[in-house]
């Protein structure tokens, strides 16, 4: 009888604990805002402006490429803010600081406090999309079939992308160490842009089959493709349902590799 | 109360705590004393669910630290041998932050953590970032953590280390106090005078392994015969023993070289009465004396005798 009860009270305050670590997380990204978006969206929003304004007037591109690049770059902005703001802070945690041990040392599972740090990533990755989306709109000038209808669409694909790319974070963030970090951005996630069906729709890399198949393992793809799927439906796009399904298999895939590293990394 | 069972921690086939078994009673102020690179590190960062035993069991206030790691967290405070304070944090965060981790409410966080401010001597220092502080002020912050949600039983990794005279006196009337109150406390130091006074109950470690556990009054009665009395000597003592033992006064002797540095370690039942003696027999042997260290029965001689080396 006393084992229930007990076991009701700490359940009860693993919620308490897991909502002190994501206080302390929201508190010290609220400080670091203005940077954190300065990070995470200067580059996207550089794109928008050469790809999205310039080429478009100098006649270079169509102006329907805007719909196409839009949900694109909304992705990148979602999925980068949503890695970095996991992956840099762990990196020099396990790395020098060990500042992450406080937190290792409350009275909750370890697996709890790495989810915390998903839904900081996911709530950061969030924000990032929300700054770029009016910004990129008022930059690029009316796009055509743009579409908010489907808001709960919206979120869920928004969520199962910040979320991948958190759980990711996760992963790189365990195991890589802060001498390679810069290496890890140039040779892993500039190519991930590149290469995510960010800037044109996956469809179209038909003219290039072997690629078409080859950037499949790319999870940025499933995330632009979804975000082109919900915001501008008249583009082509990948089925909405192979894009939740492949990002609910990265997501579990993810989440197993990187809780393995962290626990190794968290116990000394 | 901590109960460790055959716990042992291999790094590789490197063995850093090496089958030790104890157990602190509930309330007892408890000392690790050993040199560096002796396991004390390792074997509280296995008690306080930071490190994984290799083998053995490790139960704090009834929780096993494997399997109910969760449990024992709830339990314990730690202060780690290096600061690791929340750098995004200020100094008065890092307390109430670590307080909400334990599921304190704020306004208890907030009143506990101006108490131990103040009584830890750094409350002006509240609104400033730790990277400011001073390593003896973050040491004291470290210290701060460890009590705010006040936990039964404390781990203390040197935490005189770093910190002046003052501040480790201080120290150590905090310590008496939470002594006092029944918590259950756990440190490390290299410290025999620190050990000595403050603790109940010492074990003296060395590579992994517990060479000697008791209270230090009972420990320093099993200090070697008496006095020791090293001489630092410009070339080996070996030749020197023979006369040395045969010395009235004198219950052992044992010359050593280690890192061209040659000394003769002599135990003496009458104090520094052989002085003379060993001097002379020096003198005739052609060995100049270059340091004499003389050493009463203490916890000193006695870690000196089990571990062959010095502490400080
Ligand atoms: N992660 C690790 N990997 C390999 N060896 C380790 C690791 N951690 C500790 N060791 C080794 O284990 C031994 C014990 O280390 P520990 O830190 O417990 O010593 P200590 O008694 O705390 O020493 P000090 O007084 O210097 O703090 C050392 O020889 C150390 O090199
Ligand atoms: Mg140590």
């Amino acid at each position: 009888m006393t084992a229930i009860v007990t076991d009701v009270a700490q359940r009860a305050t693993a919620g308490r604990i897991f909502l002190a670590l994501l206080r302390r997380d929201i508190n010290v990204a609220r400080r670091e805002l203005p940077y954190f978006l300065l990070r995470t969206t200067l580059q996207p929003l550089l794109f928008i402006v050469v790809f999205g304004l310039l080429l478009p007037r100098m006649g270079y591109v169509g102006s329907a490429y805007k719909a196409a690049l839009l949900p694109g770059v909304l992705a990148v902005s979602l999925a980068f803010s949503s890695v970095q703001s996991v992956a840099l802070p762990m990196v020099a945690d396990f790395g020098w600081t060990r500042e992450i041990e406080d937190r290792l040392l409350a009275p909750i599972s370890i697996e709890l406090i790495a989810l915390e740090k998903i839904v900081a990533g996911v709530l950061q990755g969030l924000i990032a999309a929300l700054f770029v989306l009016p910004i990129a709109r008022l930059i690029m000038g009316p796009i055509d079939g743009l579409t908010a209808t489907h808001f709960a669409l919206v979120l869920f694909i928004v969520l199962l992308g910040a979320t991948a790319f958190s759980v990711l974070g996760l992963l790189m963030g365990s195991l890589v160490s802060p001498q390679q970090i810069g290496l890890m951005f140039s040779v892993i996630v500039a190519p991930m842009i590149f290469f995510g069906c960010a800037y044109y729709p996956w469809q179209n890399l038909s003219v290039f089959p072997f690629m078409k198949y080859a950037v499949l393992i790319n999870p940025l793809v499933y995330v632009a493709e979804g975000m082109r799927g919900v915001l501008t439906p008249g583009m082509p796009h990948m089925d909405l349902r192979a894009v939740s399904a492949a990002l609910i298999i990265i997501i579990a895939i993810f989440w197993t590799l990187g809780m393995r590293s962290f626990s190794k990394r968290a116990m000394g | 109360m901590i109960q460790l069972k055959g716990l042992t921690k291999r790094y590789g086939t490197f063995t850093a705590v090496d089958a030790i078994n104890l157990e602190v009673p509930h309330g007892q102020l408890f000392g690790f004393l050993g040199p560096n690179g002796a396991g004390k590190t390792t074997t509280i960062g296995i008690c306080t669910t930071r490190v994984l035993p290799t083998s053995g069991t490790a139960i704090i206030e009834g929780a096993d630290v494997r399997t109910q790691s969760t449990l024992v967290r709830q339990r314990i405070g730690v202060v780690p041998q290096r600061p690791n304070p929340d750098s995004s944090l200020n100094v008065r965060e890092n307390l109430v932050f670590h307080a909400a981790y334990f599921g304190i409410a704020r306004s208890i966080a907030n009143s506990r953590a101006r108490a131990l401010l103040e009584k830890l001597g750094i409350a002006e220092r509240s609104e400033a970032k730790v990277m400011q502080l001073s390593g003896g002020q973050q040491q004291r912050l470290m210290i701060a953590r460890a009590l705010i949600h006040e936990p039964r039983v404390i781990f203390l990794d040197e935490p005189t280390v770093g910190l002046d005279p003052q501040a480790r006196l201080d120290l150590w009337t905090i310590l008496r106090d939470l002594h006092s109150q029944g918590r259950t406390i756990v440190m490390t130091t290299h410290h025999m005078e620190e050990a000595d006074k403050l603790c109940d109950r010492l074990a003296i470690v060395d590579q992994g392994k517990l060479l000697a556990i008791d209270t230090p009054e009972a420990l320093k009665a099993r200090a070697p015969g008496g006095t020791m009395i090293e001489l630092v000597l410009d070339g080996s003592g070996e030749v020197l023993m023979r006369d040395i033992r045969a010395v009235p006064g004198v219950s052992s002797a044992e010359a050593k070289s280690e890192h061209g540095s040659n000394s003769v370690r002599v135990y003496s039942d009458r104090g520094g009465e052989v002085i003379a003696a060993l001097v002379t027999i020096a003198t005739a042997h052609a060995r100049a004396i270059r340091d004499i260290h003389l050493a009463p029965p203490s916890l000193e001689t006695l870690f000196i005798s089990l571990t062959g080396r010095q502490l400080t």
